[in-house]
């Protein structure tokens, strides 16, 4: 063989090897080429707007936002400095100031880290002139929020950082990005947040930026967040808060005409301040860490009582439209009511109305149980078997609004509990279940669980007479009011609207009557109706329920209040309802005795004993079981004793 | 003689010159794309790029002196030019200054010139000079020795400096005398050694050493049962093979382990796969690969380059030119590149084939073994296919002195071609 073929051979072999190397590395690979955005050569930067601003009904500002200053340092860019001057100048001693630079230049000493947290604005102004005589230190403006008027966190919600769990179902976030955690601000994120901006940056091997990526082709101005108008009255939330201090419950007041929110109120409640940038983190501990107060459940959204007498005012109204009674059917008391044969089928009644007639009006304002377990056993037995009559019950009580999530705009609630033939059957297999298995449904105990804004939802429902709004906490956002039709087409009930009034006139003489349940509650000159309620409670002492609307005709306000453990609906629920009323109708209160006794009243004591109890009962329990097991060892040393005696 | 000199321009061979004028555009435009960023101008003469073009300037310059110069010059001063070749790198420990830790470099008041890139013409034209002697017989172990020697005496002096990879390319050298009668077995030999080196590498001592030797005695067993040899009388011959085998392997393994310094043996490692390592040892050639690999079919264009221009591929206007074209130009520019350095290289191969005289031939293979290695050293570096050894790209690369050298190669080779009709 010609040796100078040696040569052509090893060329165009070396050729196609490296032309096939390439073209994998170029065009089959494309691991290096996914985006170019995304190339490690470029910086993503972004240019956050300005939240938005939140108000109330009355425009009254109530979430704004403060700015906040930290000095940063880049240890590498930092030139040798006076640091005496500068220790001087920052207020920070020279061992704080070797501390925090040594700390910020083992973490990196390319990256910015934060220096100094959370400058005032009047050490900015003056920093700011200085800043520039410091290579590598500068200062990085921060918004927080801030919050005028401390009160309704719970509706407010708070901001924090987005993690990697949120990140998974929404690429627009980056991880530690602000956003909105709870409340308004996490149920309006995106129209609070505005839309960030992008900037692409062309950085060099050593992450240094060298300028914009393209001259800034690609890149975006950021869109201002928006501001919003809530239906809260900022004046009748917080006179709610303070009537509620040392008591724990949830109050919801809803204006019936349009289903708008005026108060949301959830005690024991904090201070917003409290979850605002970095103090956030330490306080969010002791928040959510309290297990005894649970401040950071939103007790009008989220907790589930039985709705107690208020809803005999349903059963009520069921009876009327299945026409198993009208305005005129009486029933008799006999200080309770007997539902069996056997000594324990007695439900109790304290309306202390005697073997006399009762009828539709007198049963409610004096509230007796007799006479609506009545009412409820007609209805469920109307139709023959009992599970028929309950399915036709439970969708009555399920046009209200209970049972399932009302759909209102705020991100935390419970779907509550209305019982159907479903669930009797899953509870007794063999499906003999009467009316009589769930009487305790007549007078709102049994299964029925409602939460404070199902609750006062229900009482817009009856002072709209028979339809309802979606309960809502937004009304304009950037001035514009809201047009989504859930929130202002009205639902109706199934109830027809001449049913109504014998029992709102009922729900009066509850105020009116010198027998009425609440007189005591009576306000001169605002025509209320309301319901008292005390819902038994396995735990301890009796929750404290009052529902009201008023004025009767053309009514503004509809409210639900709910005290845990405060003995009986006119203890405390009804004063305060009133006292709310009054305010937001009138401006002002004409009982200020009352309203001292509720600003004082504490239940504390109450709380206190209740968890004693329950420490004591699972000492107890403890103590039994311990007692068992030592009894158990005791009787197997015995036993093998015995067997060792056989032996023997 | 007179009529010789009115021919030269006739007899140059215009097919090379316009590659190299390709190439010397197409690495002027590599070079501006990877500096523009460092100097935030459009144009300045004081960049690198800048700089670039005036040594490409200066090297017409030269082309003209060497295509002016005589053929026969070449030949007569060979010696003396290859004496003093050796003298400027003897001369380079005495007044040469360090740049990257070699002693590479005479730094004359700004300018820098690196000896060893002309040291290979030097040494091309003294091979050339011995080869081209009449009844010179490569197939004698003196000739042998001398050539050897040639090459070795330059390559010796440059990797005191220490820069072994320019050292490399001196042992190219070897397929040139090959072409002119070196006997085949020592080119077979070395790839053998080569091949045996790097899987000692890979599979560690034990194992090579008992695979190899077993397949020897297998294939001689082979060679016995079939040409009916008696084991009786080739056995030395076997016990010598497996003697020097062994021999080569421990010191493969002893050199790799003991005379190789960390670096050398962290980039046989990275090629070899054995780590990966992408942000020490391994960080240039993983970003070359990324900016090579970025570039797809066409490339992001000229200047659109966001890695050349963010600067990501240490070295990249020098050794690791190719990354630019990679990355601005794709697919298509790097294969454009590759195919025109392969014409380049096949047609020196070609011209120097039809030389008549020994010595214009045999510079000629040497300028094409040389652009070769250098070819196939410094691309297969940058995509990853051969360890970290750092030499130029012919023509890309910045710098001055490789620039020069490669022209006076080049050039030097194409007035002798034009002469090629005369004997003497």
């Amino acid at each position: 063989m010609n040796r100078k073929f040696l040569a052509y051979i090893s060329i165009l072999l070396v050729s196609i090897i490296f032309i096939v190397r390439l073209f994998y590395l170029q065009v089959i690979d494309d691991s290096y080429r996914a985006s170019p955005l995304n190339n490690s050569a470029v910086a993503i930067k972004y240019d956050y707007p300005q939240r938005g601003f939140v108000y109330d009904r009355n425009d009254v500002l109530l979430v704004a936002n403060q700015p906040s200053y930290d000095i940063m340092v880049i240890p590498q860019d930092v030139a040798p400095l006076d640091t005496l001057e500068f220790c001087n100048l920052l207020q920070i001693t020279k061992e704080d100031f070797i501390k925090k630079y040594g700390r910020a230049k083992n973490y990196s000493p390319r990256i910015p880290s934060v220096f100094l947290t959370q400058l005032s604005k009047e050490r900015y102004a003056y920093l700011q002139e200085k800043m520039y005589k410091y290579k590598g230190f500068y200062i990085q403006k921060r918004l927080l929020r801030e919050y005028p008027i401390s009160s309704a966190p719970n509706v407010l919600g708070y901001l924090g950082e987005a993690d990697e769990n949120f990140l998974k179902n929404d690429s627009y976030y980056q991880l530690g990005e602000i956003i909105g955690v709870n409340g308004i601000e996490k149920q309006y994120e995106d129209t609070l947040r505005g839309v960030k901006g992008v900037k692409f940056i062309q950085k060099n091997r050593f992450n240094k930026e060298i300028g914009p990526y393209k001259e800034g082709i690609y890149d975006t101005l950021p869109t201002i967040g928006k501001d919003l108008t809530l239906t809260l009255d900022i004046k009748l939330q917080k006179y709610g808060e303070e009537l509620m201090q040392n008591k724990r419950g949830g109050i919801v007041a809803i204006e019936p005409s349009t289903g708008e929110i005026l108060a949301l109120i959830s005690t024991p409640t904090y201070d917003p301040d409290l979850m605002v940038g970095r103090k956030r983190s330490k306080n969010s501990v002791v928040l959510f860490g309290d297990t005894i107060n649970n401040p950071m459940i939103d007790r009008a959204l989220q907790a589930q009582y039985p709705p107690g007498s208020p809803f005999k005012i349903i059963n009520g109204l069921i009876g009327l439209q299945e026409e198993v009674i009208t305005t005129d059917t009486h029933f008799y008391c006999y200080g309770g009511y007997k539902y069996g044969r056997g000594k324990g089928a007695f439900m109790k009644c304290h309306c202390g109305i005697y073997a006399s007639p009762i009828r539709l009006e007198k049963g409610i304002y004096r509230s007796c149980n007799a006479y609506f377990a009545n009412v409820y056993r007609r209805t469920i037995e109307k139709y023959g078997k009992a599970n028929k009559g309950m399915d036709v019950w439970s969708n009555h009580v399920k046009s209200f609004g209970l049972g399932d999530f009302l759909g209102y705009d705020l991100p935390a609630g419970q779907k509550g509990m209305v019982p159907s033939t479903e669930l009797y059957d899953r509870w007794y297999p063999a499906k003999n279940w009467t009316s009589t298995y769930t009487i305790s449904n007549a007078i709102g105990q049994g299964q029925v669980l409602t939460t404070p804004i199902q609750l006062a939802n229900m009482t817009a429902a009856i002072a709209n007479r028979g339809h309802f709004y979606t309960p809502h906490i937004l009304k304009k956002v950037a001035n514009n009011s809201i047009k989504d039709e859930k929130f202002t087409k009205p639902k109706y009930t199934t109830i027809e609207p001449k049913y109504f009034d014998p029992v709102i006139e009922g729900m009066f003489q509850v105020f009116e009557n010198p027998g009425g349940t609440a007189r005591f509650s009576r306000v001169k000159g605002i025509e209320i109706c309301g319901k008292t309620g005390t819902a038994e409670n396995p735990h301890g002492q009796d929750h404290s329920i009052f529902i009201a609307f008023a004025p009767k005709d053309n009514p503004k306000i509809a409210i639900a209040v709910f005290v845990e453990n405060g003995y009986w609906g006119s203890r405390w629920a009804g004063p305060i309802a009133t006292l709310m009323i009054e305010s937001y109708l009138n401006g002002e209160v004409s009982r200020p005795w009352l309203e001292q006794r509720m600003f004082e009243g504490s239940l504390q004591d109450e709380y206190d004993k209740q968890q004693e109890l329950e420490r004591l009962l699972k000492e107890q329990q403890l103590a039994k079981k311990k007692a068992e097991e030592k009894l158990l060892t005791a009787q197997e040393q015995l036993k093998e004793d015995q067997i060792a005696k056989t032996e023997e | 003689m007179r009529k010789r000199k009115s021919n030269i321009l006739a007899g140059i061979d215009w097919m090379l010159v316009l590659l190299f004028v390709i190439l010397i555009i197409l690495g002027w435009i590599s070079i501006y794309s990877a500096t523009v960023a460092d100097s935030h101008e459009t144009f300045n003469l004081s960049s690198k790029y800048g700089k670039q073009l005036k040594w490409i300037g200066l090297s017409f310059v030269l082309i003209v002196i060497t295509i002016s110069i005589d053929s026969k010059f070449y030949e007569r001063f060979s010696g003396v030019i290859y004496i003093a070749s050796l003298a400027s790198l003897i001369g380079l420990f005495l007044f040469g200054s360090t740049i990257n830790g070699a002693i590479s470099w005479y730094n004359f008041g700004g300018a820098s010139i690196q000896p060893s890139e002309f040291a290979k013409v030097a040494t091309a034209l003294a091979l050339a000079n011995y080869l081209g002697e009449p009844n010179r017989d490569l197939s004698n172990l003196k000739s042998q020795l001398s050539a050897f020697l040639i090459v070795i005496l330059p390559s010796i002096l440059i990797i005191l400096q220490p820069d072994a990879g320019s050292a490399l390319i001196y042992f190219a050298l070897i397929f040139v005398m090959y072409r002119e009668g070196l006997p085949a077995y020592y080119i077979v030999i070395g790839l053998l050694a080569i091949l045996l080196f790097i899987v000692t590498l890979l599979l560690g001592l034990k194992i090579t050493l008992i695979t190899v030797i077993s397949l020897i005695v297998l294939f001689f067993m082979y060679l016995i049962r079939s040409n009916n040899l008696t084991f009786r009388r080739e056995w030395p011959k076997i016990m010598v093979i497996c003697v020097v085998v062994s021999l080569f392997i421990f010191s493969v393994d002893y050199v790799f382990n003991y005379v190789f310094e960390q670096r050398h043996r962290d980039r046989f490692s990275i090629v070899l796969g054995k780590t990966s390592d992408t942000i020490g040892i391994g960080y240039n050639t993983n970003q070359s690969m990324i900016t090579i690999g970025s570039g797809g079919w066409y490339g992001k264009g000229f200047l659109e380059g966001d890695r050349t221009q963010g600067n990501f591929v240490p070295a990249q206007q020098t050794d690791y030119i190719f990354s630019t074209v990679g990355e601005e130009w794709g697919f298509l520019g790097t294969t454009i590149v590759i195919l025109v350095f392969t014409a380049f290289i096949l047609r020196l191969v070609q011209v120097a084939e039809r030389q008549k005289s020994t010595f214009s031939r045999v510079f000629g293979y040497s300028v094409a073994t040389i652009f070769f290695f250098h070819f196939m050293i410094n691309i297969g570096m940058v995509i990853g296919l051969l360890p970290t050894i750092g030499i130029p790209l012919p023509f890309f690369s910045y710098g001055g002195s490789s620039l020069w050298g490669f022209t006076l190669l080049l050039f030097i080779f194409i007035r002798l071609d034009a002469d090629r009709t005369y004997v003497w």
